[in-house]
């Protein structure tokens, strides 16, 4: 049979539905929406490294998704990665970039750079035009010091200090700008951070529940998840809930009878193990 | 081109039900715009009459302006008429306020409760433009979406409900039937539970509830803690 081969898609987006969705939108078809993480995240440089922060709340436009999401996440052991945006686009982009990082340790032999990962993201998210909605704060700490970075979604970065993304990234970054400094301590470094997250916790509505927060230093990463819980339920009934049988009511029951014999045949081939 | 937008919702949400002698009536105290807070301590509830109280969500300066509109007309009625307006009476007028606005409506959602003339608990539930219908207990704002279906759940009667299903005129029923057997305390315990959670999902509702208990004693304000993030 000969015909015309597709060549296989070479990767990226193929924007062949585009002219069908469009012409759906306008003929009233309402487009399903992406589940973002209205989130606050932070990143600052101390004396021996650099600690992430982030909130753990996950939202579908006014409804809370998910009350504990994880949203730093794991680039390699001495480097993380938090991120905010779309929660599907922020998952993939770092767990493929950090597969690439694992690959290219293998091939090296060296512990990962941070500027690496940075390359890696910054060429995917401008490759894909801010289509990939992932704002990211990567930090770690390697052979060449402690570094910050900023990404964001179309594929710009920046090297800061000290940084904040998200929703909440003002009320964060307030904090921030008022009591950083050089050469902070560890715990002074923790301290910022978790008020930093809590201004964005409770003056953003976007961002909520826990504090997660994570020290790299070099030779060694703490991953301190839920650092703070300042949240917990304000109320609970003591009466509690009962659901007592015939409390549901049935409005109609309708018995339908499913095979009424079962035929056994003789013979037959024994099934493999 | 951006054009002006009057409306702005300010987020929050009330709850109002009907007991035998008595009527509860709790709405967060969280008012909002977009992703950031206005204030963690504005009431929703307003106590339009004696026995009557009016807790709305929605856009604020709206709501302002009702409340104002309905103090107007209540005092004018009370010159024509030499009485006070009981809270059927009120919730007439609400609706009627509501629905001269058909074309540019109150962007508010109400809930109006208090005791009828003869000393029951009652609550009437309101769309935006003035439908109005008596129920034993209603929810209204961005919360009550999670909230309704369990007042359904533990409000709603058995009884009630097979009598919807075989008759056609349930208005009847609905009114007779319309008070939760549930005691003072139960309803206030029912009312805070349910808020709780409501807090826990909604990202408008939280800071602090406002509860507001009305019975033939008088009316009983009192406030608890919700979580603030």
């Amino acid at each position: 049979m000969t015909g015309s081969m597709d060549l296989p898609a070479k990767g990226g987006f193929s924007f062949d539905l585009c002219r069908r969705n469009n012409m759906l939108q306008k003929n009233g078809l309402k487009l399903p929406g992406f589940r973002k993480t209205g989130t606050t995240i932070v990143g600052l440089v101390f004396q021996d490294g650099v600690v992430l922060g982030a909130d753990t709340r996950a939202t579908e436009g006014p409804i809370v998704a998910d009350k504990n999401c994880e949203k730093i996440h794991f680039m390699a052991p001495n480097i993380y990665c938090c991120g905010a945006g779309t929660a599907a686009d922020t998952e993939a982009v770092t767990d493929m970039v950090s597969s690439q990082l694992q690959l290219h340790r293998y091939a090296t032999g060296r512990e990962s750079r941070v500027v690496t990962a940075l390359t890696l993201l910054k060429s995917h998210l401008f490759r894909y035009q801010g289509h990939v909605s992932a704002a990211l704060v990567l930090g770690g700490v390697d052979c060449t010091g402690p570094h910050l970075h900023t990404v964001y979604p179309h594929g710009s970065t920046d090297t800061l200090p000290f940084a904040t993304m998200g929703s909440g990234s003002l009320a964060a970054m307030s904090v921030f700008e008022s009591k950083y400094k050089e050469g902070l301590t560890r715990e002074e470094g923790i301290q910022l951070v978790s008020d930093a997250i809590c201004a964005g916790i409770f003056n953003d509505l976007g961002s909520g529940s826990n504090v997660d927060v994570c020290v790299i230093t070099k030779g060694k990463t703490e991953y301190l998840r839920n650092h703070q819980l300042p949240n917990p339920r304000t109320y609970a009934s003591s009466k509690g809930y009962s659901f007592t049988k015939g409390q549901t009511e049935v409005l109609s029951t309708k018995i339908t009878p499913l095979k009424q014999k079962v035929e056994v045949t003789e013979g037959g081939d024994a099934m493999e193990e | 081109m951006a054009r002006f937008d009057p409306y702005e919702n300010n987020g929050g949400t009330c709850v109002a039900v009907a007991g035998a002698d008595y009527c509860v009536v709790a709405a967060d105290t969280r008012l909002s715009v977009g992703y950031s807070i206005l204030s963690r301590d504005h009431s929703k509830i307003a106590q339009l009459a004696d026995k009557c109280v009016l807790a709305s969500s929605g856009f604020q300066g709206d709501i302002k302006a009702l409340q104002k509109a309905l103090a107007a007309k209540e005092l004018i009625y009370e010159h024509n008429n030499n009485k006070k307006m009981s809270c059927p009476a009120m919730a007439q007028l609400l609706s009627n306020t509501l629905y001269y606005k058909r074309f540019f409506p109150y962007y508010t959602f109400n809930v109006l409760a208090g005791l009828d003339t003869q000393g029951k608990g009652c609550v009437f539930t309101y769309d935006a433009v003035g439908s109005y219908e008596r129920t034993g207990y209603s929810a209204q704002g961005t919360g009550s979406a999670l909230m309704m279906p369990v007042l359904d759940n533990q409000l709603k009667s058995l009884v009630l409900s097979y009598c919807q299903l075989r008759t056609f005129n349930t208005k009847l029923l609905l009114v007779q039937d319309a008070v939760t057997p549930l005691s003072e305390s139960d309803a206030v315990d029912l009312v805070k539970d349910v808020f709780a959670s409501a807090t826990e999902r909604d990202i408008y509702t939280g800071d602090r509830l406002e509860i507001v208990v009305i019975n033939s004693s008088g009316t009983h304000r009192e406030c608890i803690e919700l979580r603030k993030d």
